[in-house]
């Protein structure tokens, strides 16, 4: 897995790559917490995502979850095929905001 | 535990160490194309094997490296098997189940994510000298 952080609008954009699993995600996970620690609105690009395990997805829920603490955006944008088939197992693709590009979403924000 | 004819598709053995399993997951994937699996369907079960084995390295072994985990994949009669044996300590059956899914919260998905893919999942008897067998199966032909 690899990641790179941009800053788009009211946004930090984390673009993750690669396969999100047991091994990748604490790395995700420290991403995504220590933008929303900082106060930040963070969008999640998972567009370039072939994999992502349950504790992937639990680094998303954590970030969620924080950001709804915070009072802060958190949403995630681009989700592959693979990853979409497996938040719909999890049945959180209803749970998280979902837009197709960051565009879409800042668009969607008015 | 159940019997299996023939020689397994795919034997993989590892360390239960969470680097270890990106090389298992992409033998599950090879073994489960080669049985004619539309390639959705392989992902999902790459996916449960996946989280099978994280629930391994997690729980049974501790998060410690201090074991392997061996899988064998067979095709019985148009149902593949994916037995999946370590050598730790048994684990409390009892205290393996999938969570309630409206309790939005990180973790505790693996078991739901195995149960929605496979058909069959249950522990079967170990052989002398391994910890915990768990045997998962999914029909692929009628």
């Amino acid at each position: 897995m690899e990641y790179r952080t941009r800053s788009e609008g009211p946004y930090t954009v984390i673009a993750l790559s690669g396969e999100v699993d047991l091994y990748y995600s604490p790395v995700a996970r420290e991403q995504i917490l220590e933008h929303l620690e900082r106060g930040r609105n963070v969008l999640v690009d998972l567009s370039a995502v072939s994999y992502i395990d349950s504790s992937g997805v639990a680094s998303l829920v954590e970030g969620y979850q924080l950001a709804r603490t915070r009072g802060l955006a958190f949403g995630l944008v681009g989700v592959s095929p693979a990853a979409m088939q497996v938040l719909q197992l999890a049945r959180l693709d209803k749970v998280f905001p979902i837009h197709a590009s960051v565009d879409e979403r800042i668009a969607s924000d008015g | 535990m159940s019997e299996l004819a023939g020689a397994p598709l795919a034997t993989v053995r590892i360390r239960a160490r969470a680097d270890e399993l990106k090389g298992l997951r992409d033998t599950v994937r090879e073994t489960v194309l080669t049985q004619g699996v539309e390639s959705r369907l392989a992902e999902c079960l790459v996916l449960a094997v996946d989280e099978a084995c994280v629930n391994v390295i997690r729980h049974a072994y501790g998060g410690e490296d201090t074991g392997e985990i061996v899988l064998d994949i067979h095709n019985n009669q148009g149902v593949l098997v994916f037995r999946l044996t370590d050598f730790a300590p048994p684990v409390d059956k009892q205290r393996i189940c999938s969570r309630d899914l409206d309790d939005i919260r990180p973790g505790g998905l693996g078991v739901h994510l195995i149960a929605e893919v496979m058909d069959e999942v249950e522990f079967v008897d170990p052989p002398p000298g391994t910890g915990n067998v768990l045997e998962m199966r999914k029909r692929i032909s009628h």
